[in-house]
């Protein structure tokens, strides 16, 4: 194990509400900010725990934001992805309605998904707001001397690398805000051979994430968390299969993964990425974290 | 003609001569008007597609042709490739300021012509001979990579059957020939000025070498050699310049245009179908006024167009360059996830696909058809050849619902070619006209109509997340 963590003092904790932006709208207030949770963000139980730490540091900074709470549905995207654009449709303008009914002007969230379908998509049917993506709004805080990542959970001397997500990277080209956060958690920053522009899918876009995958050698999630864990315990020379050549893997030597992280900053990332690192039986030695989430601990608020 | 009968001109040869401009003229009008005739037939076959407006941007259109297609900007990707793909690329760009020159001397008589432009000329002919020794050289190591050495991934895979092979080796083994035609030609012509002690334009360092091991130094075998080297090299271009309409080296041309025509959007983001918009726009509020559909010529209403790609028709013009723009290297086959991990899906094959399925129904523009491999391929069978699409007599859907939608494919096409929404629209068919996707997307497809999320959770739920929610009061130091 690495040099042990520095718990923190007990420091107090007091419960948060969080406003809802119809609350808001009662009171003749719009927020500042919607932080859109999104579907994985409000139902799975691992990105519950994200959308939460986000919260979190929402509270923490005193943004001004709401949610849209039980009026917020599906953007769509996995629909529009599996070839159904009607059902997109009749999503985006249900939901364009009621953010255009709020007055709503700048949304964060923390699905690339729901951030690629508001920003690109939305448009063309009457939906023009900012979007931004929650690892811009945290290099954004970090920047700004709002977060100082210090004081909470130190990473330092703890190896971390980075999967990017299609729908961030490659769709928007989103590649350093990621980084930018995760450079200032002082810990040891390992990158992936396929890595930004060349990064691999996690296997779950496209409306994969809620079908079997089709036939194949093996699953995606499978071959990106072997190259994952790879690249955490240096042993990523041998995994240079990019013009095919089969190599022998060896198992990753299990006392340099201990302790070890690989950051996502996607819901389906942090499903598919969890998986594999279960599959290789490494869930005891490497965890899957989102941005938010380390901001959060480094941050010693996410209790 | 030349001025002055040369010695060593016998009457054939000044007969040659009194006759070089007119056959010239005749092969140049043959060459090119067959060259002609075959890109109007893939002009057409291009604008089988459906319509679309790439007009405006001319600025950041120019820029990203410049970058991406004159500069070779995503070839860089990767080094080794790169740099040999470099050498054939300016070579080709520097053989064509010299073919003006064959031009020129074949209708007109002269003699390098272009000559007259001094140590201009001294530059371009050094470069051009320093150029063509490199690409035969290249060409030499792009045959080993992919016929020797151990197999590049991108090389193999179902879609590269026997003709996309051959016609790779082809290209190669022309490009060689063409370059030894040059040598031949200049190192006799360089040859003969010397015995004759008449004065060459041009610095030769490649012709000067090779002019040693010509075996002879009779002037009218020089002279001859010189004349095969000539017609050999511009013969073979003109026949090559036929041959790229049936080959995946038509990427020389028409790389340009397409890149020209790139989507300027963020690569995330999908068209919007407006028909649909229109739909559920009235559908949400009945005031609105859904636009009349477009009438035929006679004021009969045209067949509705349907959703998404069943055929090439269906797709809009752009994916019918990107597939004659495709030069088969396997790039986006390469990065692809599903492909890496075993799956049947290959942007590659989709490209391909489609430049086979649009010559099988309409145009088949070529002096010969070999493009199509069809009967090579294990594809769904399909016995009567009218019912037969893109999407089921080529594309089969296990193909198409491999797709992560990553863009991987995208971004590593050196020519901006787009498979993914070619595999957006062949879905949009599956789901919306035939109702054929997995039975899983249709569960989620259904909770997103019922409960506002793909997964089957009460939407009474959905912020159950904020319930008892703590946050730690920061300890500052």
């Amino acid at each position: 194990m690495t040099p042990t963590i520095p718990t923190p003092p007990a420091a107090a904790k007091r419960q948060m509400t969080v406003p809802t932006v119809a609350d808001l709208a009662a009171q003749g207030k719009v927020p500042e900010i919607l932080f859109w949770v999104g579907c994985a963000g409000a139902f799975d139980d691992r990105y519950k725990r994200v959308t939460r730490a986000f919260a979190r540091i929402l509270e923490h900074v005193g943004t001004d934001y709401a949610v849209l709470g039980l009026e917020e549905s599906c953007t769509g995207d996995p629909a529009k992805r599996a070839g159904n654009e009607f059902l997109f449709q009749m999503q985006a303008m249900q939901n364009i309605t009621v953010l255009n009914g709020y007055g709503i002007k700048k949304i964060v969230t923390a699905c690339p998904h729901c951030f690629n379908t508001i920003k690109n998509e939305y448009p063309a049917l009457g939906g023009e707001y900012e979007v931004i993506h929650h690892s811009q709004y945290l290099q954004q805080l970090i920047n700004e001397g709002k977060v100082t990542v210090k004081g909470g959970e130190s990473f330092q001397g703890r190896r971390i690398t980075f999967h990017d997500s299609c729908y961030l990277g490659r769709a928007n080209n989103i590649y350093e805000a990621p980084r930018d956060v995760l450079a200032a958690l002082d810990a040891d920053l390992v990158e992936m051979k396929r890595s930004r522009a060349n990064g691999l899918c996690c296997g779950a876009g496209g409306a994969q994430m809620w079908k079997e995958p089709e036939p194949g050698k093996k699953d995606i999630n499978i071959e990106r968390t072997e190259e994952a864990l790879a690249t955490l315990s240096g042993q990523a020379a041998a995994l240079d299969n990019l013009r095919g050549v089969e190599t022998e893997r060896t198992a990753p030597a299990a006392h340099s993964l201990q302790g070890s992280i690989i950051a996502v900053s996607c819901p389906f990332c942090m499903t598919m990425m969890s998986d594999g690192v279960k599959h290789q039986e490494q869930e005891s030695t490497v965890q899957v974290f989102d941005l938010a989430e380390l901001v959060a601990s480094a941050e010693g608020i996410n209790r | 003609m030349p001025t002055k009968l040369q010695p060593h001109l016998t009457l054939l040869a000044y007969l040659y001569y009194m006759l070089q401009p007119i056959l010239f003229a005749l092969l140049l009008l043959a060459a090119f008007g067959l060259f002609a005739w075959q890109v109007r037939k893939i002009r057409a076959n291009i604008l089988v597609g459906r319509g679309r407006d790439m007009s405006g941007h001319a600025a950041v259109r120019f820029r990203k042709t410049l970058l991406v297609a004159f500069g070779q900007q995503k070839m860089f990707k990767r080094l080794t490739p790169a740099f040999l793909h470099l050498i054939v690329y300016v070579g080709f760009l520097v053989i064509n300021i010299e073919v003006i020159e064959i031009v020129i001397d074949g209708l007109f008589g002269t003699h390098r012509f272009l000559g007259l432009l001094g140590p201009v000329y001294d530059g371009l002919v050094a470069v051009n001979e320093t150029l063509g020794a490199l690409v035969i050289i290249a060409v030499a190591a792009f045959w080993w990579r992919r016929n020797h050495q151990p197999p590049v991934r991108r090389f193999t895979g179902v879609e590269l059957r026997a003709w996309p092979k051959l016609d790779a080796n082809i290209i190669l083994y022309v490009e060689v020939v063409l370059m030894a035609a040059l040598f031949l030609m200049n190192s006799a012509d360089l040859k003969l000025h010397r015995l004759e002690g008449r004065f060459l334009p041009g610095v030769y360092p490649v012709s000067h070498f090779l002019m040693s091991l010509l075996p002879t130094t009779n002037l009218g075998t020089l002279h001859l050699l010189e004349r095969v080297g000539w017609w050999a090299h511009i013969t073979g271009i003109l026949l090559f310049l036929n041959y790229l309409p049936s080959s995946k080296h038509f990427h020389i041309i028409l790389a340009f245009p397409n890149v020209w025509y790139s989507r300027l959007v963020p690569q995330g983001q999908f068209s919007n179908v407006e028909s649909i918009t229109h739909e559920v726009k009235a559908m949400m509020d009945p005031t609105y006024e859904v636009p009349t559909p477009p009438v035929g010529p006679d004021g009969s209403a045209l067949a509705p167009t349907p959703f998404g790609a069943k055929d090439v028709e269906d797709l809009p013009w752009t994916a019918l360059m990107n597939a004659y723009s495709c030069t088969e290297c396997g790039r986006c086959t390469s990065v692809c996830p599903a492909n890496l991990t075993g799956k049947l899906l290959s942007p590659r094959k989709i490209i391909m696909d489609t430049r086979d399925r649009v010559e099988e129904k309409y145009n088949s523009p070529l002096i010969f058809q070999p493009n199509i491999y069809g009967e090579e391929a294990k594809h769904e069978p399909v016995t009567d050849l009218m019912q037969a699409t893109l999407l089921r007599g080529k594309v089969t859907p296990e193909e198409l619902w491999a797709c992560t939608t990553c863009n991987a494919c995208v971004e590593s096409c050196p020519v901006n070619i787009n498979p993914l929404e070619s595999i957006i629209e062949m879905r949009r068919f599956l789901v919306l006209e035939e109702s054929a996707a997995p039975n899983s997307l249709n569960v989620m497809f259904s909770n997103i109509e019922n409960n506002g999320a793909p997964w089957a959770f009460s939407p009474s739920d959905r912020f159950n997340w904020a319930d008892e929610l703590f946050v730690a009061e920061k300890v500052t130091a």
